[in-house]
């Protein structure tokens, strides 16, 4: 049972107090991101903090050659290319997926990887393309679902993985040294399937605290305040405050699921560029399951809006409203850059929560 | 798109089980939480039961679940992040 949101707000403004300086702390996930801006913590938050919103959204981060190829593969007519909602408005540089299903083309929506393996089995003349996005929380369920393929021997079912690992994309942020961040408020369902153990290099190698939280309230203002704690004894640690769901060492069965199907390598992030060993490609044993091979496509060039501001969005260097283009050329309904693609990306949630206080239209 | 909805195991069998969420029965794989039993609360991302969680966690969960779906103004509700309060049966 987590202590009540007055007493953390009050523990929170005399930590800050204490502490004096302004203090960064980056959230991590999507899920946190969007809890904060629904509840309003920004604004119950000590002038001193800072939430910057880190690169956790999936969706947001999917490059555009791979939606550029998931739109090649979909267009042809023999393919049912399966995959979760959010994806469907992301732009590629050839159009987006729901662009190309109003044009007639098999875009199924799913909420199951299992579904996708169920659409094969049911439609044995059609070829069933899984478009897999998601962190290590998604993940598993891809690799249950190419399991099931191979053991059921199901020729018409392809994956186009583009699955991606968290903590490399912290790592690299804080390599790169342009974002000055006192802590992570880290994942809680990613960490569910890692364990809390995967942020120790971040706490021992760039001295930097690292606190797992559930995306109630009370546990973001929770992780804050250990976050806090830590940093005015100036002890970086690993804690995590999502002990109801999140072991120090994960879901071993679906690491293992992992490990089995998956093999790490390098993956590229929209708007950040290429971060090693931050993406799962399918492991040697099942790369008969890997579309691109399947349909023979390549990968092509991806090109960002030059004015568009995502990259440093996601690392923290500006808030959504320094960018030009947003709330003007880019909106949630015709989104430009990759933060405002998804409901959980950092410029559609500034938009839909923080927009009428700040936007020059006051719409 | 990591939210994970917790819901109660009603029916078991080999690696599926029926998750009751709040009224809503889906049928999900138990392949990555072995340990789950009939009566056991378990978190259900993407089709798959991915943790166990105790009854209290579960149930503060769901309430401050159904409080911010109450809050949502109803023009924001059914987009893809409030998806899995209203996950069907697939």
């Amino acid at each position: 049972m987590s202590p009540g949101i007055d007493t953390l707000r009050s523990d929170l403004r005399r930590l800050c107090e204490r502490v004096g300086r302004r203090v960064q702390i980056m959230e991590v996930c999507g899920t946190h991101t969007v809890s904060i801006f629904r509840n309003g913590l920004r604004a119950l938050l000590p002038a001193n903090l800072r939430l910057i919103s880190g690169p956790g959204c999936p969706v947001c981060v999917t490059a555009q050659r791979h939606i550029d190829a998931a739109l090649t593969i979909a267009a042809r007519p023999e393919v049912v290319l399966a995959t979760y909602g959010d994806m469907l408005r992301v732009p590629g540089r050839l159009g987006s997926l729901e662009g190309l299903k109003a044009r007639g083309a098999c875009v199924e929506v799913i909420q199951s990887a299992r579904t996708a393996v169920q659409l094969a089995r049911n439609f044995p003349s059609r070829k069933v393309v899984f478009f897999a996005v998601g962190f290590e929380t998604t993940a598993p369920a891809t690799a249950a679902a190419v399991l099931e393929a191979a053991r059921d021997n199901l020729a018409n079912f392809t994956v186009l993985p583009c699955h991606k690992r968290v903590v490399p994309a912290m790592e690299m942020l804080l390599e790169a040294g342009d974002v000055l961040l006192d802590g992570f408020l880290c994942p809680g369902h990613v960490s569910v399937i890692t364990g809390a153990q995967v942020y120790r290099p971040l706490v021992e190698r760039f001295g930097k605290g690292c606190v797992v939280a559930g995306f109630e309230p009370a546990q973001i203002l929770l992780g804050l305040v250990r976050l806090l704690h830590q940093i005015e004894a100036r002890q970086p640690a690993l804690e995590n405050v999502y002990a109801a769901a999140v072991r120090d060492a994960g879901n071993p069965v679906a690491q293992e699921l992992l490990q089995r199907v998956f093999v790490i390598r390098a993956a590229t992030w929209r708007a950040l560029g290429e971060i090693p060993a931050s993406g799962l490609e399918l492991a040697p044993a099942f790369e008969r399951f890997d579309a691109l091979r399947r349909f023979d496509s390549t990968l092509g060039p991806d090109e960002d809006d030059p004015a568009c501001r995502c990259g440093d969005v996601i690392r923290g260097l500006v808030q959504p409203d320094e960018c030009a283009l947003f709330a003007h050329r880019c909106t949630p309904s015709a989104p430009v850059g990759p933060c405002m693609v998804s409901s959980e990306g950092t410029c559609a949630a500034w938009y839909k929560y923080q927009r009428t206080a700040r936007s020059p239209l006051g719409v | 798109m990591c939210l994970a909805v917790p819901g109660r195991i009603v029916a078991a069998a080999a690696d599926e089980a029926t998750v009751d969420m709040q009224g809503n029965r889906l049928r999900v794989s138990t392949l990555l939480t072995p340990e789950a039993r009939i009566g056991d609360w378990v978190l259900v991302h993407a089709g798959f039961a991915i943790s166990t969680l105790s009854e209290q966690d579960a149930l503060e969960t769901w309430e401050y679940l159904r409080e911010i779906s109450a809050l949502e103004p109803a023009e924001n509700r059914g987009e893809p992040d409030e998806a899995p309060l209203r996950q069907r049966e697939s």
